[in-house]
């Protein structure tokens, strides 16, 4: 589906596109590609959906969202697909994603990330969301971030040799 | 300090950067400005730090393996076994959260095999159990993140 010219240019890709005029020229430049054949790359790979996203990557913290909440919820495995897509239509959520559940120290499995300019705003979007998704009696836990250790662009490298991965 | 150019280039383009071989100039036409006030707006964002990047987002589990760990930590270890799981460039972002398990961590490799290798030596070298929690099913429908600039 992807070979390792697409690897590679995700690669590159991860540090970011140079404000410079023709930023895929320079992309292409560094891979012996010529500027169109990095667009068309591009866009297939987004087309694909492993590019999900392609734009601005926004500091919340620094635009002043500095509260950011992991919600986890125990939802029945039978609504979970159906809560997810009521859950992910609110604008205040940013993520939602199901993950196994880890015995009786870990009951949870559906979890999504809220993103507000302070406290009290986050756990009034989070009532809101509850009391709307009918998930009052839906065991859960509110997780804020506190500290960052670290955070880092760059999340894939293309180290391995060519068809080994 | 943010102008009504930085919002726009702030909330209308997280999405779809314009894939075209002047995508500065495509923006400033639709905003009726020149190249170079976009170039500069985007330099000042980064400089500033509101942006960290013009980049993309990798749908997780599709090139590489990954997967969020949680480590139940006591409070004072809790710095130094973070500096030990930050090491490891297989970590990316790591975080304290609000919890018992208050240790937050994603980790990716271009296998499960060699994953589950450094899962294992983070756990021998913290002495703390790794929870691991993979991605099953990613939901998420919203595009970007839309900012309140006004309270």
């Amino acid at each position: 589906m992807i070979d390792f010219i697409d690897r590679q240019l995700i690669e590159l890709l991860q540090d970011g596109l140079a404000t410079v005029s023709r930023p895929y020229a320079l992309i292409g430049q560094q891979l012996n590609l010529s500027e169109d054949e990095v667009i068309v790359r591009l866009s297939r790979l987004k087309e694909l959906g492993l590019i999900k996203r392609l734009g601005v990557i926004v500091n919340h913290r620094k635009l002043g969202y500095c509260a950011n909440a992991m919600v986890v919820f125990d939802v029945p495995d039978t609504l979970v697909e159906q809560i997810a897509g009521h859950v992910s239509q609110f604008s205040f959520v940013n993520l939602c994603y199901l993950r196994p559940r880890r015995g009786e120290q870990w009951p949870y499995n559906l979890y999504c990330m809220i993103h507000g300019k302070n406290r009290e705003k986050v756990l009034q979007q989070l009532d809101h969301l509850i009391s709307s998704c009918g998930l009052s009696s839906v065991n859960h836990e509110v997780l804020f971030s506190r500290k960052c250790f670290k955070q880092r662009g760059a999340i894939y490298k293309a180290d391995s040799e060519p068809g080994k991965v | 300090m943010l102008t009504a150019m930085h919002k726009q280039l702030l909330n209308d383009y997280q999405q779809d950067f314009p894939l075209s071989p002047t995508p500065y100039q495509d923006i400033a036409s639709s905003l009726g400005v020149t190249e170079e006030d976009v170039l500069l707006a985007f330099n000042e964002l980064a400089d500033e730090h509101f942006i960290s990047r013009i980049g993309s987002i990798i749908a997780p589990n599709h090139i590489g393996v990954s997967t969020l760990v949680a480590m139940a930590v006591p409070v004072e270890q809790l710095q130094s076994i973070a500096d030990i799981v930050s090491r490891y460039p297989e970590v990316n972002h790591n975080y304290e959260r609000e919890n018992r398990f208050n240790l937050w961590f994603v980790m990716i490799a271009k296998d499960d095999e060699y994953l589950q290798s450094v899962i294992e030596t983070i756990e021998t070298e913290s002495g703390f159990n790794a929870m691991q929690l993979p991605l099953l099913a990613d939901y998420f429908i919203n595009l970007g993140f839309e900012m309140d600039f006004d309270d």
